[in-house]
């Protein structure tokens, strides 16, 4: 076992019950260790979906173990893997998925109502982190006020504010503008620079560019790649 | 277990609720009428009926309540010759020494024989007028001391009394609506009118008469005077006796009157008592109530069919949201339990706005009628509970959806 792992697939798979049989995910075995900035890429329908609900706890797999920072989650009923997945994990999504009708910091402060951060502290731990990337001007505007840039920045805080030990995001550039895109790949380099593990499931190669370390996936196999054969 | 669990608290479901109430203020105004409008319903009919009932009681002890009737039953045999069984010359001296009575009186109709060409009730004398000055009027005998029971007051002049009775003398009290027709309003000139051909001096007119409002339209004549002229009542004008009564005596007074006006024959009487106060009001709390509550509990119903539809509509809408919110770390029935609330809350805001507009009504209405609200706090106060109970119901299917959503499903719209 090795101490630093934050996810540790051993032969993880995913098949969906057909017929004809799914696989989705063919048997994996990888490592992501703390501090990492990882790409996954790959065409729609390759497997990024299935590869992304396994890590992020939202599916299980049929074959392998999955250890997150070095604990069994299959093993795990469904509460635990829910609270595992409320406090070590932060999601960061392509729809950014913010609460309409609530500012930018109220929608930060959601998380740790579940997570039970003691109420008095949410707003003052949401501003912090929404200074920490940027939108500390911003923190009392309405989520619909507030550019698709913002939206996903104030997803970020959102997903950061648990200190999850891993950020997992999932198409973060999708619904914006090349520049916009880029000034929140350059705040997910400033999170791997602080220390961050970040994961990234992208089937654009500019995101992928980014990053430290590429797995591709292709019909569900996971490959690890280099700069040179993504260009 | 090795990961702390997560959780939603009791206040930051409070707050949730709250919010999303509040978030689309329109809708949920909209959603919550049906509530509202039964809640109220249901609050200003129980509210209306306390109030009606309260003031009924009221009513009832003036006038109703004091009054009981006696009216001769079945045929005896007198002096050979059958008639209707008759009140005894002293009956409303009998009568008065109930304990409880204060006063009685007796009356018939006396129906007079058509003699042609001859009116009967006229101000002229017969033969000098012509049919059209002559008014049919009802024309009644009564002893004095019906005026007293019927709570009579006089425009002008005064009732006759013992002396006119016994020595039947031909006088008359006309009622209000009579004298005016009759063109006699003033008594200093000494009037009369002929009944039946007949002249009576009118010595009083009657402007009340709150037991028998029909006295008005009567003229009204002592009974020897009219037993001497006309014979006495016969069974198909049977006499009636009006007893006035102390507050509270009516049913015992009722009990007694027939033993002390024939103690011989009790059961020759038919005695009408006032109903039981507290009878008739549970009377009028059956029938009242039971179709406006009907229609209150079909508006609840409307009402929870409602939050039930906009609930759904709302996890619908919502799924990212719930999608986002598993993955922060809430449970199913972390979910389920802030959808709930949600729809509870709505129910109980219907409740309270519901409670308030019902108890409005019953102050107007009572304002407006001048009559006191009568509000039964066992009603008022578990109003609101029960809409917030309505809201409850109705968010149990939304809920059960909205928890069954998978959140990978719902992150990746």
């Amino acid at each position: 076992m090795i101490t630093d792992a934050v996810i540790e697939f051993d032969g993880v798979g995913r098949t969906y019950p057909g017929p004809p049989p799914v696989h989705a995910l063919q048997p994996t075995t990888l490592t992501v260790r703390k501090g990492e900035f990882v790409a996954v890429i790959g065409p729609s329908g390759s497997g990024k979906s299935t590869f992304l609900n396994i890590t992020g706890l939202l599916d299980r797999p049929t074959a392998g173990t999955y250890r997150l920072d070095g604990m069994d989650v299959d093993t795990l009923g469904e509460s635990e893997r829910t609270a595992l997945r409320g406090r070590r994990i932060g999601f960061v999504f392509q729809a950014f998925h913010l609460l309409s009708h609530r500012t930018a910091v109220e929608n930060v402060m959601v998380p740790m109502a579940y997570a039970g951060v003691a109420r008095r502290k949410r707003h003052r731990l949401a501003l912090e982190t929404l200074r920490h990337v940027g939108l500390g001007h911003r923190a009392q505007a309405m989520s619909n006020q507030l550019s698709g840039g913002e939206r996903q920045r104030v997803a970020v805080a959102r997903a950061l504010v648990t200190r999850p030990s891993l950020l997992l995001c999932d198409e973060p550039t999708g619904n914006l503008d090349t520049t916009t895109a880029g000034s929140v790949l350059e705040l997910l380099d400033g999170l791997h620079r602080d220390g961050q593990t970040v994961v990234v499931v992208t089937h654009n190669p500019d995101v992928a560019a980014h990053t430290q370390r590429r797995l591709l996936i292709q019909d569900g196999h996971v490959h690890e790649t280099t700069q040179g054969a993504l260009a | 277990m090795i990961v702390e669990p997560t959780r939603l608290g009791i206040r930051d479901l409070a707050s949730e609720a709250l919010a999303g109430i509040i978030a689309r203020p329109g809708r949920s105004t909209l959603t919550v009428l049906g509530t509202v409008l039964g809640i109220a319903a249901f609050v200003a009919v129980l509210g209306l009926t306390s109030t009606a009932t309260s003031q009924i009681s009221v009513r009832f002890t003036t006038l109703i309540a004091t009054e009981v009737r006696v009216q001769p039953t079945g045929t005896v045999e007198t002096a050979g010759r059958t008639t209707g069984p008759m009140f005894p010359d002293d009956a409303e001296a009998r009568v008065e020494r109930i304990n409880g009575v204060q006063s009685a009186g007796i009356s018939w109709s006396v129906g007079l024989d058509q003699v042609p060409g001859v009116a009967p009730v006229s101000t002229l004398p017969p033969g000098t007028g012509t049919a059209a000055d002559a008014e049919s009027f009802e024309i009644m005998a009564s002893s004095p001391g019906y005026f007293r029971a019927i709570h009579a007051e006089f425009a002008a002049g005064r009732a006759f009394d013992t002396f006119h009775n016994t020595h039947a003398e031909p006088v008359a009290v006309l009622g209000e609506a009579v004298a005016r027709r009759l063109g006699i309003t003033r008594l200093d000139t000494s009037p009369t009118v002929f009944l039946a051909g007949e002249p009576f001096s009118v010595i009083g007119i009657l402007n009340q008469a709150e037991r028998t409002p029909e006295a008005l339209l009567s003229v009204i004549t002592p009974a020897g005077t009219a037993e001497q002229m006309w014979g006495p009542p016969s069974t198909a004008n049977t006499p009636q006796m009006i007893i006035d009564t102390e507050v509270g005596a009516a049913q015992q007074v009722g009990d007694h009157v027939s033993l002390a006006l024939r103690p011989n024959a009790t059961d020759q009487y038919d005695i009408t008592v006032p109903p039981d106060p507290h009878t008739l009001r549970d009377q009028v709390n059956t029938d009242l109530n039971m179709l406006f509550l009907t229609l209150a509990a079909v508006s609840l119903i409307v009402g929870m069919v409602g939050i039930a539809n906009t609930t759904l509509v709302a996890v619908l809408e919502r799924i990212g949201e719930i999608g986002l919110r598993r993955a922060a770390g809430a449970r199913r029935r972390d979910i389920a339990l802030q959808f709930l609330s949600e729809s509870a809350g709505l129910g109980l805001l219907g409740g309270l706005v519901g409670t308030s507009l019902g108890v409005i009504t019953v102050v107007a209405v009572a304002v407006v009628q001048e009559w006191t609200p009568v509000i039964e706090p066992v009603v008022t106060l578990p109003a609101p509970l029960g809409g917030a109970i309505i809201g409850l119901l109705a968010g149990l299917y939304p809920a059960w959806r909205a928890s069954r959503i998978e959140p990978a499903e719902a992150l990746h719209r």
